[in-house]
C-alpha cells in the first residue's frame, strides 16, 4: 500500500502538473505570484500607517483581529503610486513560516498554470536591475508573458534597505 | 521506553532539586553542623540520582550517588562538614547543572565525567572517616570472614533451584519466622508448590507501582501470594527501586507462572526458584538464618560501593529481620516527612498564551460594543438594559484579565534565588566579604519579564561586588565595616514592579565618569562643566561606556549598562541610577506588571489615533499658546514652578496636519523615571483598554511606536512608546 504511493508520487513529478501562479496586472505588465506562498487574498482596505516605515510599506491592516504589515507592489517595483479601485487587491503572502505580509496590487485576473517548459529562466537584460532582482523567470502563457515574482527576494532579502 | 515525554518534567524537576541544593549549601556553608540541612541536601541529592537513572542519564547519576553518599556519611556521624567539603559541593552542583544544560540543550548529559569532583569528594569522604571512625575497617574485616561462608551458602542453593542463572537472587534472601515456615509448610499438601520469585522491571519502567500491580494480578490469578519483600504497602508507594520478591503458593507449574508474569509488560527478568525445601527443612532454620543475616551484612557493604540503583532494594529485602514481615525502611527515607507543596498544575506557557489572546479577543468585542453602546447613547437611543448588560460585561472581562494575568505571574524569587550563590562566588573570588540582603522575593511579575529580567540583574549585582564595593583596605581606611552590603529589593508601586539593586560602596566618581565621557568623545568638556550629577551618571548608559580601570573577568567586559538598558527598555521597562561618594550606588529598575493589555489613553493627532500607556502619564494640561517658551530654540512650557520640555508629537510622528492652530495646546504629561515631558496632542479620545499587538513583520517603523492594538470598530491604533521620546 505504501510502496503504490511513494510510487504515484513519483509519477506526479515526472509528468509536471506545472505550478499555479496568481497572475496580477499592474499597469500594462503581467507578474505571477507563485500560489504557494499566497495565504489570502482580500477587498483593499484602510491602511494605518507607520510613522518613519521604509517607503514601500503602506502600514498595517487588521485582518480579524491579526495586524499584517502591508507593501505597495507598485512602490516596491520603482512606479508611482495610484489611487486604489474598485479591483485593488491585498495579496496576503506568507514569505516565511509565522510570518505575514500583505501585497497591494492593481488588479487579479486569475490563477494559471505553467509547466516547467512555460517558463523561460533566461536573464532578460533590458529591464531594470531593481525590477529583475524580485524576478525569476518569465512565465508564456498564450500570447501574454508574465514576470514570475520571487517572493522572498521581493519581500525578505530588500525589505529593508531601499527605504 | 520512551522517556523523552518525561524530559520536561524532569527538567523542571531537576531545577528545582539544583536549587534546593544551592540554598541548602549556603546555609551549611555558614551551620556546618545543622542536621534539617543536611537531611535537605541528601534528599534532594537522593532525589537527582533516581531521576537521572530513570532517565539513563549516567554520569548525572553517578555525580549525584557520590553526594548523597558523602551526605550520608555526615548523617551517620561518620565524618563532619568542612570548608573543602562545601567548595567540592558546589563544583558539584555546578557540574550538575551543566548536565541538565546539556539535557536542555541536546537531551543528553554530554560526555564530562568530572573524574576530578568524583575524586574529590571520595578523598574527602576517606579522610573525613579516617578521622572519625577508626573502627568501621574492622567491620569489613569481619564480614570479609563471612564471605566464604556466605558463598558457600550460595552455591548449594544454586543447585537446588530452577532458575541458577543468576548469582544474585534476592527472593533467596527473604527470612522466615518459624511461625511462617511451620504454616506455610502446612499448605504445602496437596500437590501444591511454593515458589519464590524476584521480578525485576525494566529500568526505565516510569509507573512502577501500577507495573507490580499488574504482577500482583496475575500472581492471584494462579494462586497466592504468601508474602512479599518489600511489603505490598511500599510496592504500592513505589517504596522500591526496580525489583521485588514474593513467597508464591500455586499449584500451577513454574514455567506456567513464569510466563504469565513476563508477558506483563516492562517486566525485565524473572527469576523463579522452589522454596519447599526451606519449609521442609526445619532443624537447620536457625542456622541458616544467623547465615543469611551474615551474608546480609556482606551484602550491605558491597551495596555502599555500588551504584547499581536497583541494588538499594536488595538492602531492603536483605533488612528483614528473623520474625518481622515488615520492610526496614532505609534510614534516609524514615525521617522524609511529605514535602508542604500547594496543589499546582504546570502548565505548558504556550498554551498559557493561546489563552491571553482569546481573553485578548474577547476585550476587543467587548471595546467593540462599547463603542456601539457610545454612538447609540449620543443619537438619543440610549437604552438601560443594554447599558447595563455592557457594563456587567466589562467587569467579567476586567476580572477574567486579571485572573488570567496572575496565573501568567511567578514570584521573582526564581530569579533572585540563583544571585545568593553568585555573590557567594564573588566574595571568594575578589577577596571581598559581602552580605548579600534580598527582600521581597514574593513579589509577582508576568513569566515573560521573568525570563528576561535574570541577565540584567545578574549584572548589576556583579558590578556592585565587582566595581562597587571597594576592597577590605579601602573600607576600613574609609572608616566602614571591612563587609561589604549588596541589597537586592523587589517592591509593587502602583501599577509597576520596581528592582533596586543597591551597594554600601565607594559610591560613583562623578569626575572620573565625565572625563571617561570626554575621552570618549561623548561629551565635550564644555558640556561637562554643566553637567548635573544624575546627566553625568547617564552616561553610563551609553554603548560601550566602561569606566573601570581594569578589565576583571567579573565584569568589563565592554558589554555594560546599555545592553542592561536596552534589555528593560524592551521590557517596556526603565532604568535610573543614583549614587553618592562614599555611600554607594542604587539601580533602580521599573518594570510594567503586565505586557499584552494595558490601559491607555486614546488621543487624535490628525486623523491618527494613538494610545499612550497611562502608566506613563502624569497629567493632563492645557496649556494657552502664549505660555509657551522657547530655550535654545525647544519649546517649553513652565508647569507649576517646574520647566518641561514639550515634544510636537505630530511632528515626531510625521502626522499630516489639519492646518488648524487652536489657541491653546492639550499636553500630556509623561514621565520617564525622573523625567518630564508634554507631548502635545489634537485632542484626547478617552481612556482604553488595549491589547498590545505586534506591528506586523517586516515593518520597520519608529521606534516611538511600541506596538497596535485593534479598536472596538476594527480601527487600528498605534500604541506610542513613551520611554523612545526622551
Amino acid at each position: 500500500m505504501d510502496k503504490y504511493d511513494v510510487n504515484s508520487l513519483q509519477n506526479i513529478e515526472v509528468e509536471d502538473e506545472g505550478v499555479e501562479y496568481v497572475m496580477i496586472q499592474t499597469g500594462n505588465e503581467l507578474y505571477g505570484i507563485d500560489i504557494a506562498y499566497v495565504d489570502n487574498i482580500v477587498r483593499y482596505q484602510k491602511i494605518t500607517r507607520i510613522p518613519k516605515a521604509q517607503r514601500f510599506f503602506k502600514g498595517v491592516i487588521n485582518l480579524r483581529g491579526e495586524i499584517i504589515s502591508v507593501m505597495s507592489f507598485r512602490l516596491k517595483l520603482g512606479l508611482s503610486e495610484i489611487k486604489e479601485t474598485k479591483s485593488t487587491r491585498i495579496i496576503i503572502v506568507k514569505p516565511e513560516a509565522e510570518t505575514q505580509v500583505g501585497i497591494v496590487v492593481d488588479e487579479i485576473k486569475e490563477v494559471i498554470n505553467l509547466k516547467a517548459n512555460d517558463i523561460d529562466k533566461g536573464e532578460s537584460s533590458d529591464s531594470s536591475d531593481a525590477k529583475n532582482s524580485y524576478v525569476d523567470g518569465i512565465g508564456k502563457y498564450g500570447d501574454k508573458l508574465i514576470s514570475l515574482i520571487n517572493i522572498k527576494n521581493l519581500i525578505v532579502e530588500r525589505g529593508t534597505s531601499n527605504s | 521506553m520512551d522517556v523523552s515525554q518525561y524530559l520536561e518534567m524532569f527538567i523542571d524537576e531537576s531545577k528545582e532539586h539544583i536549587q534546593t541544593l544551592s540554598d541548602e549549601l549556603m546555609v551549611l556553608e555558614k551551620e556546618p553542623d545543622n542536621i534539617d540541612t543536611i537531611n535537605e541536601i541528601f534528599r534532594a541529592a537522593h532525589s537527582l540520582k533516581g531521576m537521572a537513572g530513570t532517565m539513563g542519564y549516567k554520569r548525572m547519576q553517578k555525580l549525584t550517588h557520590d553526594m548523597e553518599n558523602v551526605f550520608q556519611e555526615i548523617r551517620s556521624n561518620n565524618m563532619k562538614v568542612i570548608p573543602e567539603l562545601v567548595d567540592v559541593l558546589f563544583e558539584a552542583l555546578d557540574a550538575i547543572s551543566n548536565y541538565l544544560d546539556n539535557i536542555i540543550e541536546s537531551a543528553d548529559e554530554g560526555t564530562d565525567d568530572n573524574q576530578n569532583i568524583l575524586d574529590a569528594l571520595a578523598k574527602i569522604v576517606d579522610e573525613g572517616k579516617d578521622k572519625e571512625t577508626p573502627e568501621e575497617e574492622t567491620e569489613t574485616k569481619e564480614s570479609d570472614e563471612n564471605n566464604d561462608e556466605v558463598i558457600k551458602e550460595e552455591a548449594i542453593k544454586e543447585k537446588e533451584d530452577i532458575d541458577n542463572s543468576d548469582d544474585t537472587v534476592p527472593y533467596k534472601n527473604i527470612i522466615f519466622s518459624d511461625f511462617e515456615k511451620k504454616s506455610f509448610g502446612e499448605l504445602l499438601d496437596d500437590g501444591m508448590h511454593i515458589y519464590g520469585i524476584t521480578v525485576f522491571l525494566d529500568q526505565n519502567c516510569i509507573l512502577k507501582s501500577a507495573r507490580s500491580f499488574l504482577v500482583f494480578k496475575v500472581l492471584e490469578e494462579h494462586g497466592e501470594v504468601l508474602k512479599s519483600v518489600p511489603s505490598v504497602q511500599d510496592i504500592e508507594d513505589e517504596r522500591f527501586e526496580f525489583d521485588f520478591s514474593v513467597v508464591y503458593l500455586s499449584a500451577e507449574k513454574a514455567e506456567v507462572i513464569k510466563k504469565a508474569i513476563e508477558n506483563v509488560s516492562e517486566v525485565d527478568k524473572v527469576l523463579f526458584g522452589n522454596l519447599e525445601d526451606i519449609f521442609a527443612e526445619g532443624a537447620q532454620e536457625k542456622k541458616k538464618d544467623d547465615e543469611k543475616e551474615k551474608k546480609i551484612e556482606e551484602k550491605e557493604e558491597k551495596e555502599e560501593k555500588s551504584i547499581e540503583e536497583s541494588d538499594d532494594t536488595k538492602i531492603k529485602t536483605a533488612n528483614v529481620g528473623g520474625g518481622q514481615a515488615l520492610v526496614k525502611e532505609k534510614p534516609k527515607e524514615k525521617k522524609q516527612s511529605k514535602p508542604n507543596v500547594g496543589r499546582t498544575v504546570r502548565v505548558d506557557i504556550e498554551k498559557l498564551d493561546d489563552l491571553m489572546n482569546l481573553v485578548s479577543e474577547l476585550i476587543i468585542a467587548k471595546n467593540g460594543l462599547v463603542s456601539i453602546n457610545a454612538e447609540q447613547n449620543s443619537e438619543g437611543l440610549s437604552n438601560n438594559m443594554f447599558n447595563e448588560q455592557i457594563e456587567y460585561l466589562e467587569s467579567v472581562t476586567t476580572n477574567l484579565h486579571e485572573s488570567v494575568m496572575k496565573v501568567r505571574m511567578v514570584p521573582i524569587e526564581t530569579i533572585f534565588n540563583r544571585f545568593p550563590r553568585m555573590v557567594r562566588d564573588l566574595s571568594k573570588k575578589l577577596d571581598k566579604k559581602i552580605e548579600f540582603h534580598v527582600t521581597g522575593e514574593e513579589t509577582e511579575l508576568d513569566r515573560t519579564v521573568i525570563d528576561e529580567i535574570g541577565d540584567p540583574l545578574q549584572h548589576l549585582i556583579r558590578n556592585a561586588a565587582d566595581h562597587g564595593l571597594e576592597s577590605k583596605e579601602k573600607r576600613i581606611a574609609a572608616g566602614k565595616d571591612e563587609t561589604g552590603n549588596i541589597y537586592l529589593d523587589a517592591y509593587q508601586v502602583g501599577n509597576n514592579i520596581v528592582i533596586e539593586v543597591r551597594d554600601d560602596g565607594a559610591g560613583m566618581d562623578i569626575e572620573k565618569i565625565k572625563n571617561k565621557g570626554i575621552e570618549k568623545g561623548i561629551i565635550t568638556p564644555d558640556i561637562a562643566e554643566y553637567m548635573s550629577d544624575d546627566e553625568a551618571i547617564e552616561l553610563l548608559f551609553t554603548p560601550s561606556f566602561s569606566t573601570s580601570d581594569t578589565i576583571t573577568d567579573i565584569s568589563g567586559r565592554g558589554v555594560g549598562l546599555d545592553v542592561v538598558k536596552t534589555k528593560i527598555e524592551e521590557l517596556g521597562g526603565s532604568i535610573e541610577c543614583h549614587s553618592v561618594m562614599n555611600e554607594g550606588s542604587s539601580f533602580i529598575i521599573k518594570l510594567p506588571l503586565t505586557l499584552a493589555i494595558i490601559q491607555t489613553l486614546m488621543v487624535d493627532l490628525g486623523d491618527e489615533k494613538y494610545a499612550i500607556p497611562l502608566g506613563n502619564i502624569q497629567t493632563i494640561e492645557d496649556i494657552p499658546l502664549q505660555d509657551i517658551r522657547t530655550v535654545q530654540g525647544k519649546e517649553v512650557i513652565n508647569l507649576r514652578g517646574k520647566v518641561i520640555p514639550l515634544i510636537r508629537l505630530d511632528a515626531v510622528l510625521d502626522v499630516k496636519s489639519n492646518g488648524f492652530e487652536p489657541e491653546s495646546l492639550t499636553v500630556v504629561i509623561v514621565e520617564k523615571g525622573d523625567k518630564v515631558v508634554g507631548l502635545v496632542v489634537d485632542r484626547l479620545v478617552g481612556q482604553q483598554e488595549s491589547v498590545i499587538k505586534p506591528v506586523g513583520d517586516y515593518i520597520s517603523g519608529s521606534r516611538a511606536i511600541g506596538g497596535a492594538t485593534i479598536l472596538g470598530n476594527g480601527d487600528i491604533a498605534l500604541i506610542l512608546e513613551v520611554n523612545a521620546l526622551f
